[in-house]
């Protein structure tokens, strides 16, 4: 699954740490996220949606 | 974010509190048998005594999963357990079949669980390669 986690985050001009303290997880959680190594839970890429003010599908893109 | 989040020092607290209360338990029983040579239920009960610390540290890291909020961090730890369950029962089950046919020296069951904490290394090294 791609995002647009790295586009948003530069947008605002939040380094990793920053999302990270913002979500309450780790910056590792938020680089696998970014880099695509993870995809997160349903429950945190609502938070995720959340911070952004934004949809899910709107910052998690499908491959296909 | 500091180096360690709340789980995991309070995982390292018990991991290392255990480990030194192994040792502690661990040079107890040796100096008790050779000193005192105990014979029936007080043998048993010295006998199993250092291994109760390293069935905590287990049940530590099961705890510690259970207590990691990170999901990303859990899923990691998981997937190392994975890797050195694997570990332990790859090497446990050729090394059984290689003293069956008497091409190894036995060796006591405990070692299952020295492999598998040395199987996490091995889950440890597969994962930075994977970054």
């Amino acid at each position: 699954m791609r995002n647009r986690l790295k586009i948003l985050r530069a947008e605002r001009d939040w380094s990793q740490g920053d999302l990270a303290d913002r979500l309450e997880v780790s910056r590792q959680s938020v680089n696998a996220i970014e880099t695509g190594r993870y995809d997160p839970s349903l429950p945190l890429a609502f938070r995720i949606a959340k911070l952004f003010d934004l949809p899910v599908e709107m910052i998690f893109l499908s491959d296909d | 974010m500091p180096k360690y989040n709340a789980a995991q020092r309070r995982y390292n607290k018990r991991a290392i509190g255990l480990s030194l209360l192994y040792v502690l338990l661990l040079v107890a029983a040796i100096v008790v048998f050779k000193r005192m040579h105990p014979s029936g239920p007080l043998a048993w009960l010295l006998a199993i005594l250092p291994a109760l610390p390293i069935m905590a540290i287990v049940a530590a890291m099961g705890r510690y999963l259970v207590e990691e909020s990170d999901e990303y961090l859990r899923a990691m730890e998981v997937r190392k357990s994975l890797i050195a369950t694997g570990f332990m029962l790859t090497v446990t089950t050729g090394w059984g079949f290689l003293q069956s046919f008497e091409l190894l020296p036995q060796v006591d069951f405990y070692w299952a669980t020295i492999v598998w904490f040395g199987g996490l290394g091995v889950g440890g090294c597969v994962q930075a390669l994977r970054r």
